[in-house]
């Protein structure tokens, strides 16, 4: 890294300059590399190059990244059906951890990420009456107002110090998906006032047992309040939120298992939406980035379901624990600067 | 008779909005970027440079790049990567079409709690997409 700290740009961009790691990972996603993608565009220019800012590593083809990200989110996408988490919870920690590109472009890339995999699922999942909309729109007030926060907060700290803070709470993840216990039908004796007020209740059809499920949810007030930190995550790491959503739905206000899934995916279109302006109105989306990150996670995710089918879950569950402990440390360690 | 669960009118019309709008918004970001990638729009950055600009914190890579932030990309659509942004954006809009959509139905409903929650929505996402809020420095 110190062959080009003579630059100021570069001083300051180091942070995520390449690793040793991230390029065994590079070398072995460049012998997949098939194809080259126009270099000719790059002819005329609005934009004047400046030879000397070029770090040794940008010499080389400005398309491999973009590539190696498209086929590392392609599997990312097939990894996270396969093991129930959100294509974000997985992109940000692994694509800041090992790619070259600077942690605030990944959060933008991330949050883009989650949101078009939750445009995409939302209106099947509305209109199937697994997400409910009515438990949405409150906890989407106060999650998509703090995730404003927490974007701004997250673009306005230092780059370490959010590398640090998001290992940490990787961490945390890992310790949520392995301790928690989730409810397919948690007991719920009687509503409490505010959710009584505002109507959170409904039906849906269990397939699998043919029977109609009536559900009610109770502690509204302290779900809610829960929220205030769920959005302020999402937004400042750009990481989705499922991961904490599905337990605040189901295990806090006791809401059902797929109504709770259902609608946290659902509530991530409207989350990651305010984020994600944030995000691209302060620069930190780069087109190059995003574009194959999408089609990588979304294509992983067909392959994904299809999979599915043949895999044994709880085995690929583990698989992805192991993945996001592996990236959670090497996210606190990049961070602490170790 | 098939059992189904229940959806409200505004969920399903919800539905409908977002899954239109979700469609427009993925076919307008494949597209917008091959015509990047084809280069028959001159990008802003020439794409050998962005591994320049890619490792800066986003607030840097604005200054170093002669780009201003918020919505300063619409008057540089002809530039083959700002064009991008078109269907970025779309996908990130999509969601306030889908709240002005059940507005009317909740109050139609006399569901004023909900259609004041739905306005304040949109305010607060009209307030992140508006450009008006700044960040980063670091």
């Amino acid at each position: 890294m110190k062959r080009y700290q003579d630059t100021e740009l570069f001083r300051k961009a180091d942070h995520n300059a390449f690793s040793p790691a991230g390029h065994k990972i590079a070398t072995f996603f460049f012998a997949l590399c098939l194809f080259h993608l126009s270099p000719d565009s790059a002819a005329a220019s609005a934009v004047a190059s400046s030879p000397e800012l070029i770090p040794p590593e940008a010499a080389m083809q400005w398309w491999i990244w973009p590539l190696i990200l498209f086929v590392v989110t392609f599997l990312l996408g097939i990894v996270a059906v396969l093991g129930g988490v959100g294509g974000g919870v997985l992109f940000v920690p692994i694509i800041s951890g090992f790619f070259p590109f600077h942690l605030d472009f990944v959060r933008g890339a991330g949050l883009l990420v989650a949101l078009a995999g939750a445009l995409a699922a939302g209106p099947g999942l509305l209109k199937k009456g697994m997400a409910d909309l009515r438990l949405a729109l409150p906890v989407a007030l106060i999650a998509s107002s703090c995730a404003i926060v927490g974007a701004m907060i997250g673009l306005a700290l230092p780059a370490n110090f959010v590398q640090t803070a998001l290992g940490a709470t990787i961490l945390g993840i890992v310790a949520i998906l392995l301790l928690s216990k989730k409810s397919e039908y948690p007991e719920v004796k009687q509503a409490d006032a505010l959710s009584t007020a505002l109507r959170l209740n409904g039906i849906y059809y269990e397939a699998s047992t043919g029977q109609e499920v009536n559900w009610k949810i109770h502690r509204t007030p302290q779900g809610l309040a829960t929220f205030i930190l769920v959005g302020v995550m999402a937004g400042m790491f750009g990481l989705g939120a499922g991961w904490a959503n599905v337990p605040v739905l189901n295990l806090m206000m006791g809401a059902p298992l797929k109504v709770s899934v259902a609608t946290s995916k659902f509530l991530l279109s409207i989350t990651d939406t305010s984020a994600a302006w944030i995000y691209i109105n302060n620069g930190a989306v780069l087109p190059v980035m995003v574009v194959p990150s999408i089609i990588g996670i979304m294509l992983g995710s067909i392959v994904g379901v299809r999979i599915l089918a043949k895999t044994k879950p709880a085995a690929i569950r583990y698989m992805v624990i192991g993945l996001l402990l592996f990236a959670g440390m090497r996210a606190l360690l990049k961070g602490l600067g170790i | 008779m098939e059992k189904r669960s229940k959806a409200t009118e505004e969920q399903l019309a919800y539905a409908k909005v977002l899954d239109m709008g979700m469609k427009i918004g993925l076919i307008a970001l494949v597209i917008t970027f091959i015509v990047y990638l084809t280069g028959i729009f001159v990008p802003h950055i020439p794409v050998n440079d962005l591994p320049k600009y890619w490792g800066m914190p986003a607030h840097r890579y604005l200054e170093a790049a002669g780009i201003n932030s918020g919505w300063s990309w619409l008057g540089m659509l002809g530039k083959g990567d700002f064009l991008n942004f078109t269907g970025i954006a779309f996908l990130a809009g999509v969601t306030l079409l889908c709240y002005a959509r059940i507005i009317p139905v909740f109050f139609r409903k006399k569901d004023a709690v909900y259609g004041a929650i739905a306005i304040m929505e949109i305010l607060v996402l009209a307030l992140a997409a508006s450009g008006i809020l700044k960040a980063g420095g670091h």
